[in-house]
């Protein structure tokens, strides 16, 4: 299996992309940084950037770079190798190289401008984040063989997490604004992890005074250690549950 | 050595394997014949574990292969079509499947690389390689591991008089080893002198498994395409 990874990495970095990604997030985090005296609005900027392009290039290196190695796989498949293990290999290869592609690019400016319990949690939330939407792109490549299909519900995920799902809380908070909805809201805030850890990290900011009522009940409960606890056991959840319907698909799948 | 019994594999409408059951013993040298789509590749996938079937059970060495993988290590493929990460090359490729199947019980065999002389084009990338380069490093890669049943699907096709000679000679040679060795093939006179047993199917069914020597004299032909064609004639 390590030696699967280690292909799988080693293919990656042979195409330039993860590459010139890590370089472009690197020039981005360092001028926002150096463009504000405040360091707070330097992390509340990089933390649109984070919480964008992050799943963007996620989801979209995974699903197409799943795609293009389709012969790999098909060779692979043929091999005395276990299913499981191919595939984990190739969630572990996607993982580790966006994972530390990040953590060079943006994680070590937030470490160096802000080196408190905050910028950590922001540079954990993005590196989680990565994971989360590799394991997202494994499933919906594994879902269809079709390449145009499996990168369009790639970018409709994205879109979905990133802009329609606020779309539909807001919709939904106007519709029964009479009703005490904080408590609710807590739990429709799980359903995506892009929400959660703009909440998680806004928290830790004092911006989140603007958040009125709704902010001050998500204070209670994810400004405690036990919060963040949960919230990060909630991002796991999101690393583990598409990873394991994947899992089961591609056990069965034909090739 | 391979038992199937009862497979069948359906791919939305279309029925790929309709309640097969074969037997390969260890030593025979198999010819899977029949016309196009009766299955023939989705069965070799079906004992490699690329498809998995509806029905049935495949036995290797008696033991069910279904989720197992460790009873890949004893087969050699070569598929129709190979198909390779095209960024590597075939330096690469042959050094990545040394790495993935290496142990310290198979001898490597290497023969097909240096008579291929695959050496001399150790350093193109699969991209460019032409269709034949690419089954030569196909046929290579199967024979590699000196596995005990090899499964190769159309050998000769593509490959230009002298390699498939090469190819031949090897198939003999593994062959008197008492290896299993199962070979689909539309090129019936280039099978001839190869094989002991033919297997016929036609529309994921059996159509009938027979000694090559006994076809012939059932049909009194003595070209292996002759008493074949004969027979689908009768039927």
């Amino acid at each position: 299996m390590r030696k699967v990874v280690k292909y799988v990495i080693l293919d990656i970095l042979k195409s330039k992309i993860i590459l010139s990604y890590t370089l472009v997030l690197f020039l981005i985090s360092f001028s926002v940084f150096s463009l504000e005296d405040n360091t707070a609005k330097g992390l509340l900027s990089l933390l649109n950037i984070e919480l964008f392009v992050l799943p963007l290039v996620s989801i979209i290196f995974s699903t197409i770079y799943i795609y293009n190695s389709s012969e790999f796989i098909e060779l692979l498949v043929s091999q005395p190798l276990k299913r499981k293990s191919i595939w984990l290999s190739l969630f572990y290869g996607l993982s580790v190289s966006l994972v530390v592609s990040f953590f060079i690019a943006s994680g070590l400016p937030v470490l160096y401008y802000e080196p408190t319990v905050t910028g950590l949690i922001m540079v954990l939330v993005g590196c989680l984040l990565s994971i989360i939407f590799v394991a997202i792109a494994l499933l919906a490549s594994v879902i269809t063989r079709d390449k145009a299909k499996g990168i369009g519900m790639a970018i409709f995920l994205w879109l979905y997490f990133a802009i329609i799902f606020d779309g539909l809380v807001l919709f939904l908070l106007i519709q029964y604004a009479d009703y005490p909805l904080e408590k609710p809201m807590m739990i429709i805030s799980a359903c995506n992890p892009i929400d959660l850890s703009r909440i998680v990290i806004l928290l830790r900011l004092d911006v989140s005074a603007l958040m009125g009522y709704t902010g001050a009940v998500f204070k209670d409960f994810f400004g405690t250690t036990k919060g963040l606890m949960t919230a990060v056991t909630v991002l796991l959840l999101w690393v583990f549950i598409p990873l394991g319907f994947s899992l089961r698909i591609f056990r069965k799948k034909d090739l | 050595m391979i038992s199937i019994n009862n497979i069948s594999k359906q791919f939305g409408k279309l029925k790929a394997l309709d309640s097969l059951t074969i037997e390969f013993l260890s030593g025979e040298c198999v010819a899977l014949i029949g016309p196009n789509g009766s299955g023939k590749t989705t069965l070799i996938k079906s004992i490699l574990g690329m498809v998995v079937p509806d029905d049935g059970t495949i036995l290797f060495n008696k033991k069910n292969i279904s989720n197992d993988w460790i009873y890949r290590s004893q087969i050699g493929y070569m598929p129709q079509i190979g198909r390779y990460p095209e960024n590597m090359t075939i330096g690469q490729v042959i050094g990545m499947m040394k790495d993935i199947r290496k142990s310290e019980k198979n001898i490597l065999d290497e023969e097909l690389i240096e008579k291929f002389e695959l050496q001399g084009m150790i350093n193109k990338r699969m991209r460019i390689l032409s269709g034949g380069t690419t089954q030569k490093v196909s046929a290579s890669l199967a024979f590699l591991f000196n596995a005990d049943v090899l499964i190769l699907d159309e050998p000769t096709a593509g490959l230009d008089a002298v390699s498939s000679e090469i190819l031949k000679e090897k198939i003999l040679k593994e062959n008197s080893k008492g290896k299993l060795i199962i070979i689909t093939s539309h090129v019936l006179s280039d099978l001839d002198n190869l094989i002991t047993q033919i297997v016929c199917m036609q529309d994921g069914k059996l159509k009938f498994q027979k000694a090559k020597s006994l076809l012939k004299m059932e049909t009194g032909e003595e070209k292996l395409s002759k008493a074949i064609a004969k027979i689908m004639l009768q039927n």
